[in-house]
């Protein structure tokens, strides 16, 4: 590996791209450049290795030194590498690539709010309380459940969160069970989320439609099934009509349906899980609610129960004076707000307090109180929509989906016939009898300046494409992505093999995954 | 809806090319008796400046102009204006997880920077590209431990971040892995290394120790890492304080570190989102969760970067992976990549020692206040520091309030066994008027007929 030949090219042209080249940080350092300054010091300085003795560091880390106007130019440079849903769509099936409003980042970094710290007395964290409350009614109205707790930072630790309650739940009655029913289309997450809380994961086997085989689970379900956890709509973005069948199943044997709230774009509005038998669920802030998923997180995922799970949410809950036994908020009440904020800005009457004595509680599964900037988002989100543009939104979300669908099946194989809610899934099976496969298809959109779709994914349909426009997309970017899909299925019969070594107009071509794993290269070290 | 783009022409366009009559056609597979026939009780569509407003007042009741010497895992740095002006591009902030690597290298390259620089700082070999934050993955690391040596035990110190020890309880109850909770010293305020020796045996799979730890004393690293490793046991050290690695020596004889990165450059937002990360020794690599970033070539031999050895991980592995993550915290992890960077390898030295000086003014002053005493003055601390009060902190943090001062953290929670203790942290941010303010007003207590 230290051979001239093997070392990476990393100076002259790549690809036609406005920003070429830019070096790691670490390479355009040079001793003595600085980006900071520090005001004077207003007490005495101490002398460092003397007041630490051993534990004072001798050696410093070698972090880099450049100037302000390198690291602005390093960072935006990098983030010309990116594609984006402000450069366009990204329909990435499962995810809800929506657009991130604006106005939610402006008023998370309001100062009251970001530099509010979290173990500040509750008499002057009101304002974030009211916040939080306010969040947590609405969220328990569009889901139709009775409480809910926004600890979790992601949706699979919101999974983590709801199976816990599920166990905890179990163990009250005398049994915690033994295992959980995942459906073979369910996301990765589920059962890795099943095996951390001690259960078994028992494989459910999709019927010909994509969905849940009620047979099969009538015969698997029995007094050692704890849930199932199912995403409805499905990952192949179908709903399950016979969801109250698959409730009833489980109740009837004691077992509790779990939902992966993944999918909530499909339904906010339109309908509720809490009416439809789910016992539990989590939904993903980041998805339904708009916050950014900037590459990759910070996500939060509330989970949602019925009033019989209240009692064993994650410590604190949050609970208004005078009202400890209300808890996390009551379905009853709504938001009492329908018709606007009132004129007195945030709140009503009555302080809201932190309780942390909860003996039946599953325990605290994130420090504080969970991803509190995203929480304003998501709130700031819900005000900019109100029950009509919700509504609206879910419609158009689908009706995206479904024109998608309208204007391809014909070209791209689609494996389940059954309506589509909010994505399209179809297959390669066309193309791949061609030798192209749904990854090659993938990279080729980027050359039409699209962000693929989910690939290979889910797993129940071979060579899948995974298509979630969400609302986002206007008509005439939805019929460019046609154009593209229509273009390259034509491509996949005349000229397969550009399609096969696609993309053709990045930055870097296709990345040698096999190399990077076999020798793993996870970070910059000077050069001898 | 101002975020919708369609007009309701082009809506009926569409259903006409679906071949549906109406919107509601798309919606008949849901039984009707499950669709909702009303509006949802929420809200009223607000106007965008509404939404200001709304926020404005909230943040306005929260109380903004106060000074405050809280710390206790959550830290209140100086933010560089360039972390907001860059992070709010649509580029990094709308981007998904870059599992695309030809158009997600903007990403890649500054989460590859990130790893290195959490390297270097801890002195591991490597880390990852983030955990939600410092608790979780604290848990998390004690999980890998746990892969690592086959082993079911852990061994956690008192002094880790009370809130960090009840998140590891939960993880940790449905798997098997019974934790034994060792004391402190009361002298020094650091885990009591004698009871260490004790509680560690063949079957610990880790211990897990706080440096800082949650008094804000600096722990003896190597001779904890020596009676962990003694009986074959993994050294995991969380640092909750990122800053003082600046000037503490960093925990080199660790096996993992699980660190939280909410100092460098993330807003305290009232606990989240924060960024934790976990590094290691790079044996260990295989067993670590989370995402990692790797350097490879392209099809031409220009150098790239790609998410690597996903094998270990969820939508590959699923009941068998090294964890259930799958979002992290991408986007803090970049304010700390480019916070880093701002202050650099002098910068974050300089940063650090003036913390440790207003914290070293900020103990002196304020326990030499009669009737207050500092505790664990027999050993070295980062910037915050125990103090006890013959009165009880509920007395004077209300007399500090009324100076627009939130003080130390009541630890009696926690520490019973301490009496009326509080936590105190002094960062750069507090100014010298602020301690001697606190110290005027602890002094002042009520004088007893």
């Amino acid at each position: 590996m230290t051979t001239n030949a093997t070392a990476p090219k990393t100076l002259g042209k790549v690809r036609p791209h406005q920003t070429q080249n830019e070096a790691l940080v670490f390479e355009k350092s040079s001793p003595g450049k600085r980006a900071y300054k520090m005001p004077p010091l207003d007490v005495p300085a101490v002398d460092a290795a003397a007041l630490l003795g051993d534990a004072h560091r001798k050696t410093p880390g070698l972090l880099p030194e450049l100037s302000e106007i390198e690291i602005i130019r390093h960072f935006t440079r990098l983030s010309t590498w990116n594609y984006a849903i402000d450069l366009g769509m990204y329909p990435l099936g499962s995810c809800t690539m929506k657009y991130n409003p604006r106005v939610n980042e402006a008023v998370a970094r309001i100062e009251g709010l970001a530099e509010a710290h979290p173990y500040r007395p509750d008499s002057l964290a009101q304002g974030i309380l009211d916040v939080i409350d306010l969040l947590q009614r609405c969220l328990i109205e569009i889901t139709g459940m009775d409480a809910i707790t926004l600890q979790p930072a992601a949706g699979a630790h919101g999974e983590f969160t709801g199976i816990l309650l599920v166990r905890a739940w179990h163990e009250s009655q005398g049994n915690a069970r033994r295992k959980i029913l995942i459906p073979d289309s369910a996301h990765g997450t589920n059962p890795a989320t099943a095996a951390i809380c001690g259960y078994t994961v028992e494989n459910l086997k999709s019927n010909s439609e994509g969905g849940i085989d009620l047979e099969a689970l009538t015969r698997q379900v029995d007094e050692e099934t704890a849930a199932l956890m199912l995403t409805n709509p499905s990952t192949i973005g179908v709903f399950e009509s016979q969801i109250h069948k698959i409730a009833d199943i489980l109740h009837a044997k004691g077992a509790l349906l779990y939902m992966d709230g993944a999918n909530m774009n499909a339904l906010v509005g339109k309908a509720r899980p809490g009416d439809f038998g789910v016992d539990v669920m989590h939904l993903n802030l980041h998805k339904t609610f708009s916050t950014p998923h900037g590459g990759g997180g910070p996500g939060s995922g509330p989970v949602a129960c019925k009033a019989f799970l209240e009692p064993f949410l994650p410590t604190p809950v949050l609970c208004k004076t005078g009202n400890r036994e209300q808890g996390t908020g009551n379905r009853v009440q709504g938001t009492g707000n329908r018709q606007g904020l009132g004129t007195e800005g945030p709140g009503t009457a009555g302080q809201l307090h932190w309780i942390y004595d909860r003996p039946q509680s599953v325990g605290r599964v994130r420090a504080f109180y969970g991803n509190t900037g995203m929480f304003i988002r998501a709130l700031a989100y819900i005000l900019a929509n109100g029950p009509d543009g919700l509504r609206q939104t879910t419609e158009d979300a689908v009706l995206n989906a479904n024109y998608i669908r309208a204007k391809l099946e014909d070209l791209y194989e689609l494996p389940y016939k059954t309506a589509s809610m909010h994505e399209v899934v179809f297959s390669d099976k066309r193309q791949a009898a061609k030798g192209v496969k749904t990854g090659d298809i993938a990279k080729r959109l980027i050359d039409y300046g699209f962000h693929p779709y989910t690939v290979s994914f889910p797993m129940i349909v071979h060579g899948a494409l995974m298509i979630e426009p969400t609302e986002s997309e206007s008509l005439e970017e939805l019929d460019l992505f046609i154009e593209a899909m229509r273009a390259i299925a034509r491509e996949v019969d005349e000229t397969p093999d550009l399609v096969k070594t696609a993309p053709h107009s990045t930055r870097v071509s296709r990345l040698d995954e096999v190399q990077a794993a076999r020798k793993p290269i996870l970070r910059w070290r000077p050069t001898e | 809806m101002r975020y919708l783009p369609k007009s309701p022409a082009e809506r009926e366009r569409m259903l006409a090319e679906i071949g549906a009559a109406s919107i509601d056609d798309l919606f008949a597979v849901i039984p009707a008796e499950y669709r909702l026939d009303r509006d949802l009780d929420v809200p009223r569509q607000h106007a965008e400046s509404e939404i200001v407003s709304y926020f404005r007042a909230a943040g306005q009741k929260n109380a903004t102009d106060y000074a405050s010497f809280l710390g206790a895992g959550a830290y209140r740095h100086y933010r560089p204006v360039i972390i907001d002006s860059l992070v709010q591009r649509g580029e990094f902030l709308t981007s998904y997880t870059p599992y695309q690597a030809e158009i997600t290298q903007g990403t890649l390259q500054a989460i590859f920077e990130f790893q290195t620089m959490i390297a270097e700082l801890t002195g591991m070999d490597v880390a990852n590209a983030s955990m939600y934050d410092g608790s979780t993955g604290s848990a998390e690391a004690v999980m890998m431990a746990v892969r690592v040596t086959g082993r079911h035990k852990a061994v956690v110190a008192a002094t880790v971040h009370p809130e960090y020890r009840e998140v590891l309880a939960t993880y940790a109850k449905h798997q098997s892995l019974p934790s034994t909770l060792v004391g402190y010293d009361r002298e020094t305020g650091r885990v009591d290394l004698a009871a260490l020796d004790a509680a560690v045996t063949e079957e610990t799979a880790a211990v897990l120790v706080q440096s800082p730890n949650f008094f804000g004393t600096i722990e003896d690293i190597p001779a904890i890492a020596a009676i962990a490793h003694a009986k074959g046991a993994l050294l995991i050290v969380s640092i909750a304080e990122a800053v003082s690695l600046g000037v503490v020596r960093p925990p080199v004889e660790a096996d993992i570190v699980s660190m939280e990165a909410q100092s460098f450059g993330v807003a305290l937002s009232y606990g989240g989102p924060f960024c934790g990360v976990i590094a290691a020794k790079e044996k260990y690599l295989r067993q670590m969760p989370g995402r990692l970033v790797g350097q490879t070539v392209d099809s031409t031999g220009y150098r790239g970067f790609v998410l690597t050895l996903s094998t270990r991980e969820q939508h590959i592995r699923r009941e068998k992976a090294t964890s259930n993550i799958c979002t992290n915290q991408a986007l803090v992890a970049l304010m700390a990549t480019i916070f880093l960077t701002v202050y650099g390898r002098e910068g974050i030295r300089e940063l650090a020692e003036h913390n440790l000086s207003k914290a070293s003014y900020a103990a002196a002053t304020l326990g030499s206040q009669a009737g207050a005493k500092l505790l664990f003055t027999g050993a070295p601390r980062f910037h915050e520091f125990v103090l006890q009060t013959a009165e009880t902190p509920t007395l004077w943090s209300q007399r500090l309030m009324d100076e627009k001062i939130v003080g130390g953290l009541d630890l009696s929670k926690w520490y019973p066994e301490l009496g009326n203790a509080t936590l105190w942290c002094a960062t750069e941010m507090v100014t010298r008027e602020n301690i001697d303010t606190a110290a005027r007003v602890l002094a002042a207590a009520p004088v007893e007929a």
